[in-house]
């Protein structure tokens, strides 16, 4: 650890701060629909997927090896390019935490990361084929596998065993379901911390404290590990809420169903070297899982919300990433304005999630009837613009929840996606 | 630009296999057990239902361990 200069030390603080923000997010990947349907409580259910993504991190490198060689060129990345990525990543990762809605954090990531190094060497340095292959064709690719395996295994369940009354079916699917959510949350540590870890440890070759091509040293597993564990632990509950009640509802079959399939798809994918994001996967399997029983439905509305965040995750983080190089482009002075600005937005952030406190206590059961709708529409429009809270939080609420889901949804979507600049301003 | 086809399709055809054939296994251990409820509620006896039942967990977690076995073998 000689050698360590300041900045580098910013680059692996905000790196675990990352890693946090990761944790939390995805908890809902593992645990939502086991805590929507009651097999776990919810207390009970992030615990356990915090030991296991613990557990998780130290049981490979892999993942951290592909990203610390190969998305971009090594050479010539400066920590501060790092952690530039970094900002941009966090505040994706904490502003779609805020409306709650899934997204990739490893999206985010590679955003982030592509951002600055465009923002400091140019388009070149950013390699274009393995953006698609090992990006947004897995991002399409991720929600149809794992949905269509969890619609036909949940339809060809209730085929088999019509019997949905008996104690023994209650329980032996809730035992199930337990079992593939852990099975998903050791995956997620497997991938998701070593995501960080890879990070770190670029930033580690790049500040010239460890030579090219090292695996990451041990305090780096260790505390990335800890790190997506507390976030774990803590819990993102908005998204938990979303995943679990906002997008179809769910029995202990049909999430067994869902979680099974999403771990098996992120096993043969990260298995076969087309690794798949844990979020994308999860979501498309409790789709699949909503359609597969008969007259299951699914909201589209928030499917689509949940869409146009999986589209804007790659290009918005980009752009803070450029932005934050840019400024840490200056000198000193900018870097620590960066650094400035990133806490300052990420307490903004938190205060403005105070004003409807969602946790472990009305995770499942919202207030009202009306509100997930105009929950997710207030928390589209602050998207849209963050600056203008109140006013946001006011107005369009109401008239998201009293309409029928399809007639909403795609008008939200299309106004956002008009304009993903201001998502990120 | 290469685009790993082969490696898509045997994502899919594996995730595909894979999820339904344990999500069915299970189905039926557990269709089993609920068999032995009745049964027992009846006052008779479901033995083949019970071992069969036995027999698909098993299989369950053996693919299971398959699975954590993946995890770490990958280091």
């Amino acid at each position: 650890m000689e050698n360590f200069s300041l900045i580098l030390a910013i680059v692996v603080v905000t790196a675990l701060a990352f890693d946090f923000t990761n944790g939390f997010h995805d908890t809902a990947n593992a645990m939502a629909t086991t805590i929507s349907t009651g097999a776990l409580k919810p207390k009970v259910a992030v615990a356990m997927s915090a030991a296991l993504n613990l557990v998780g991190a130290f049981l490979s490198v892999e993942v951290a090896n592909t990203i610390s060689k190969g998305l971009v060129d090594e050479t010539g990345i400066r920590p501060e390019v790092i952690f530039a990525a970094l900002v941009g990543a966090i505040l994706w990762n904490l502003l779609t935490w805020l409306v709650g809605l899934p997204s990739s954090s490893s999206h985010a990531l590679m955003g982030g990361l592509i951002g600055a190094t465009v923002a400091s060497a140019g388009f070149g340095a950013v390699h274009g084929d393995v953006l698609v292959t090992k990006v947004l064709l897995p991002a399409v690719a991720a929600p149809v596998v794992a949905g269509l395996a969890a619609m036909l295994s949940t339809r060809l369940s209730y085929g088999v065993a019509k019997d949905t009354e008996a104690a023994a079916t209650r329980k032996g699917f809730r035992a199930g379901q337990v079992a593939s959510a852990g099975l998903v949350s050791l995956a997620h540590g497997t991938n998701d911390a070593q995501k960080t870890m890879g990070v770190i440890t670029l930033a580690l070759i790049a500040g010239g404290v460890i030579s090219p091509g090292s695996n990451p040293p041990t305090w780096v597993i260790l505390s990335a590990g800890l790190a997506i564990a507390l976030g774990t632990y803590i819990g993102g509950w908005r998204i938990i809420r979303t995943m679990g009640t906002g997008l179809t509802d769910l029995s202990t079959r049909q999430g067994f169903a869902a979680q099974t399939s999403a771990a098996t798809a992120i096993l043969a994918s990260s298995h076969l070297g087309f690794s798949l994001s844990t979020t994308h996967v999860v979501s498309g399997s409790v789709m699949g899982a909503g359609l597969g029983r008969k007259g299951g439905v699914v909201r589209w509305s928030t499917a689509t919300r949940m869409t146009v965040a999986w589209v804007l995750t790659l290009p918005a983080a980009a752009l803070v990433g450029a932005g934050a190089e840019k400024v840490t482009g200056l000198g000193d002075w900018g870097t620590a304005l960066v650094a400035v600005f990133l806490v300052a937005a990420s307490f903004g952030i938190w205060k403005l999630s105070r004003r409807e406190v969602v946790d472990s206590t009305n995770v499942i059961a919202p207030p009202t009837a009306g509100e997930p709708a105009g929950v997710v529409t207030t928390a589209m429009a602050a998207v849209v613009r963050p600056p203008a809270g109140p006013a946001a939080a006011d107005s369009p609420g109401s008239p998201g929840s009293g309409f029928p889901e399809q007639a909403t949804g795609p008008v939200t979507a299309r106004s956002t996606a008009a304009k993903p600049p201001a998502a990120t301003v | 630009m290469k685009i790993d086809w082969a490696a898509i399709g045997s994502v899919f055809g594996v995730s595909l296999g894979a999820t339904v054939a344990l999500v069915v296994l299970f189905t039926l251990g557990v269709g089993g057990l609920a068999r032995r409820e009745r049964a027992a509620a009846q006052g008779g006896s479901a033995g083949l239902a019970v071992t069969g039942a036995y027999l698909c967990f098993a299989a369950c977690a053996a693919a299971v361990g398959y699975g954590i076995l993946l995890i770490v073998s990958k280091s």
